[in-house]
């Protein structure tokens, strides 16, 4: 039992959550039925919103499904969990169960010490109040007393930056304004659990860092539980001690932050999985094909994600119907506006003379993978003896997850636009 | 504050039907400040501000005097009561259950994006309007007072009497909304019901006639089933504690008062029985 054991901050036991979806309805075919559909419409309306909180954990059918299911897992006081997996794969529901927003069909949650959930800042906010009146507010919603508060409210509003305006409605208030306040009374929770979504960070790269950066305040606090939910690989690895992967609403693999970013751009069903690998369509005279590409980490793991800053390899499988010397092999990366970002043209940096059997493959390397997170894709051509002999636009598409391109242990704040550029600084 | 013995437990097989009141006072300071928000924010950028507390009812008093105590003659049932003193002793509760009753009924509604995003014990929501409406109620009362010094009515002996009519007026606006919130977060077929049932209620109870009349024309024991309805026993208990030579109307106030207990708790039920799928219904 955990009350008997010290250590244990968050308990999840076989913890699932269903939900009723909607079935593509029936159409009618003739006017009669139709209006008969239309009279009975009621009935159905009633059955179809009652059903929605009818389901049990033995719900079958096509029209239930389970956003999370057989989740299990603990995390030790002082530690920070991140929870990572793809869009749809469960992250929020397990939050908002752990939150108390929502409840769970099936399992059992325990919490020991006092929690804060963070799924949004300044929620219950009201534009008529003045910034001091929503302090009051706003705290409250999120757990504190108006002790607490008043203890606090001097560092808060010093945080927030904005004491000359704490009389003024929050309606007067930039939307800066308004989520530097929020995010001042966010900061002074101090729970013992801090269970805070990704989300929220998105938006004001300003707040997005102080967020961050407070977190990493918390987690650095003696015997402070965090749990993370985030997309950001590097925060992950910085911040987090453990993580888990969600996928379709299950706990895929478990372990130390780096193993579990490692193992989800290794494995997650991703874009580059979907490739299609028919290259049929391509122009040329097809002397010297493309019959397969991969992306590698650096170390030579198949990877089905990248992560921005660190190093990449695109690796290339061929066929020639002939020994090939100095071919030309030419890849395009772009955005996914179908923008060239940049080209990797062998010609120009292939050391000496490339040469060709008639089945193999080439890796190109990108030391440190300029890229930040979104969606690429890539084009190449294969050039030999002046001719054209292999192009296919869009021939791969890959995901790029954001990482800590500058070594640097900060987030990436998702400031820039296009491609992240080594540089450095000098101070004098 | 750092008592890390605070452990909370959810659990899918836990079917617990009554609230955690220890949770409920962790959260009084919550409350407080809803209420405070509902106070302050009712009457922002308006001229006339508070006065709209005293202005609508008086303007309801003298269309009432003008079309049930003039035009339709209706009779106050009570020598030396003018029917000004009558509707308005029997219009400021009545104010004071329709604001509650509706705000209460769409206040889950309207707070959805709050709900969803944090936990804290939802009855909360629709139970502060019925501390905020408090405020325009007392309010209100001058505009009684200045009706009575108008038609220098001095109120009866007995008037502290009108807490209890009170008591069961908020009673039954907090039970009606708690059942009606979550209703209409469910169902929001009940937001059009509500404000087609409202002025129904108002027809219904004994605002504009004597609830006697009742007892007059249809009988005693239609009488006392009227007062099944609480704003019957509300309002006629209200009004009596005021006027003097008026027999205190303990019947119906005691009915009255069951039926308003027993919709606040069975909507107290309910209400914690649905509040689990309020995130996921609304």
């Amino acid at each position: 039992m955990l009350h008997n054991d010290n250590n244990i901050a968050v308990k999840v036991t076989d913890l699932g959550k269903a939900y009723r979806i909607g079935v593509v309805e029936e159409k009618e075919k003739n006017l009669s039925t139709a209006i008969l559909k239309a009279i009975l419409s009621p009935v159905k309306n009633f059955r179809k919103i009652k059903s929605l909180k009818n389901v049990s954990s033995e719900a079958t059918g096509k029209d239930v499904f389970w956003a999370n299911r057989n989740i299990s897992f603990e995390v030790k006081k002082g530690e920070v969990l991140g929870i990572i997996g793809k869009n749809g794969a469960g992250k929020s529901t397990l939050l908002k169960m752990l939150s108390r927003i929502t409840e769970p069909t099936e399992g059992r949650i325990e919490l020991v010490g006092r929690v804060a959930s963070l799924l949004e800042v300044g929620t219950g906010f009201n534009p008529e109040l003045t910034g001091r009146e929503n302090i009051f507010l706003n705290g409250t919603i999120l757990g504190l007393t108006k002790k607490e508060i008043e203890e606090r409210y001097e560092s808060i509003v010093e945080f927030s930056g904005i004491e000359k305006f704490i009389e003024t409605p929050v309606k007067r208030y930039s939307s800066g304004m308004k989520v530097r306040l929020a995010f001042a009374v966010a900061a002074h929770l101090d729970p013992e659990i801090l269970i805070i979504d990704e989300v929220l960070a998105v938006g004001d790269a300003e707040f997005q860092k102080k967020c961050l950066g407070k977190m990493q305040d918390v987690a650095g606090k003696e015997g402070r539980t965090v749990l993370f939910v985030s997309h950001d690989m590097a925060a992950v690895k910085n911040l987090c001690t453990r993580a888990i992967l969600l996928q379709h609403g299950s706990i895929v693999f478990e372990g130390s932050a780096n193993d579990v970013v490692n193992y989800y751009l290794q494995n997650a069903a991703s874009i580059a999985s979907q490739n299609n690998k028919d290259f049929s369509q391509a122009k040329g005279n097809k002397n010297f094909v493309v019959t397969d590409i991969e992306m590698l980490d650096e170390n030579n793991n198949n990877i089905q994600i990248a992560e921005s800053g660190r190093d990449f390899q695109l690796k290339i499988s061929y066929e020639a119907k002939e020994v090939a010397i100095n071919p030309v092999v030419i890849i395009h990366i772009k955005n996914n506006l179908e923008q060239i970002l940049f080209t990797c043209l062998s010609r120009n940096s292939y050391q000496g003379i490339m040469q060709l059997k008639n089945t193999g493959n080439i890796t190109c390397v990108i030391p440190k993978l300029p890229l930040l997170s979104g969606l690429y894709s890539i084009d190449i051509a294969l050039k030999y003896d002046q001719e054209l002999t292999f192009y296919l636009e869009n021939i791969f598409s890959f995901e790029v997850e954001t990482g800590d391109f500058f070594n640097t242990g900060k987030i990436n704040s998702d400031m820039m636009n296009g491609m992240i550029i080594y540089h450095k600084w000098k101070v004098n | 504050m750092s008592d890390s013995r605070i452990v909370t437990v959810v659990d899918a097989k836990n079917k617990t039907f009554l609230f955690n009141f220890k949770e409920l006072i962790r959260y009084k300071d919550l409350f407080y400040y809803m209420v405070l928000r509902d106070v302050t924010v009712m009457y922002k950028q308006t001229v006339l501000g508070f006065l709209w507390a005293i202005l609508n009812p008086f303007f309801q008093v003298v269309v009432f005097s003008v079309v049930f105590g003039t035009i339709a003659g209706i009779k106050t049932g009570i020598d030396g009561l003018p029917y000004p003193v009558f509707s308005c002793l029997a219009i400021i509760p009545w104010n004071y259950f329709s604001s509650t009753f509706s705000a209460s009924s769409n206040s889950l509604v309207n707070t959805a994006g709050v709900f969803t995003k944090v936990y804290f014990p939802r009855l909360i929501i629709p139970m502060v309007p019925i501390f905020s409406k408090l405020v325009d109620f007392f309010i209100s009362l001058i505009i009684l007072v200045l009706v009575m010094g108008y038609y220098q009515y001095t109120p009866g002996s007995n008037w502290y009497l009108f807490l209890l009519p009170l008591l069961i007026i908020i009673l039954s606006s907090a039970g009606l909304g708690i059942w009606l919130s979550s209703l209409v977060l469910q169902y929001r077929d009940f937001r059009f019901a509500v404000n087609f049932l409202l002025p129904l209620l108002l027809y219904a109870a004994p605002v504009a006639f004597p609830a006697l009349k009742v007892k007059e024309k249809l009988g005693n024991t239609v009488y006392e089933l009227y007062a099944l309805y609480p704003m019957v026993g509300g309002i006629e208990g209200f009004r009596s504690s005021f006027v003097q030579n008026a027999d205190f109307p303990w019947t119906l106030v005691l009915i009255s008062g069951a039926s308003a207990l027993f919709i606040f708790i069975s909507g107290a039920f309910y209400f914690k029985k649905m509040e689990k799928h309020f995130a996921d219904v609304a």
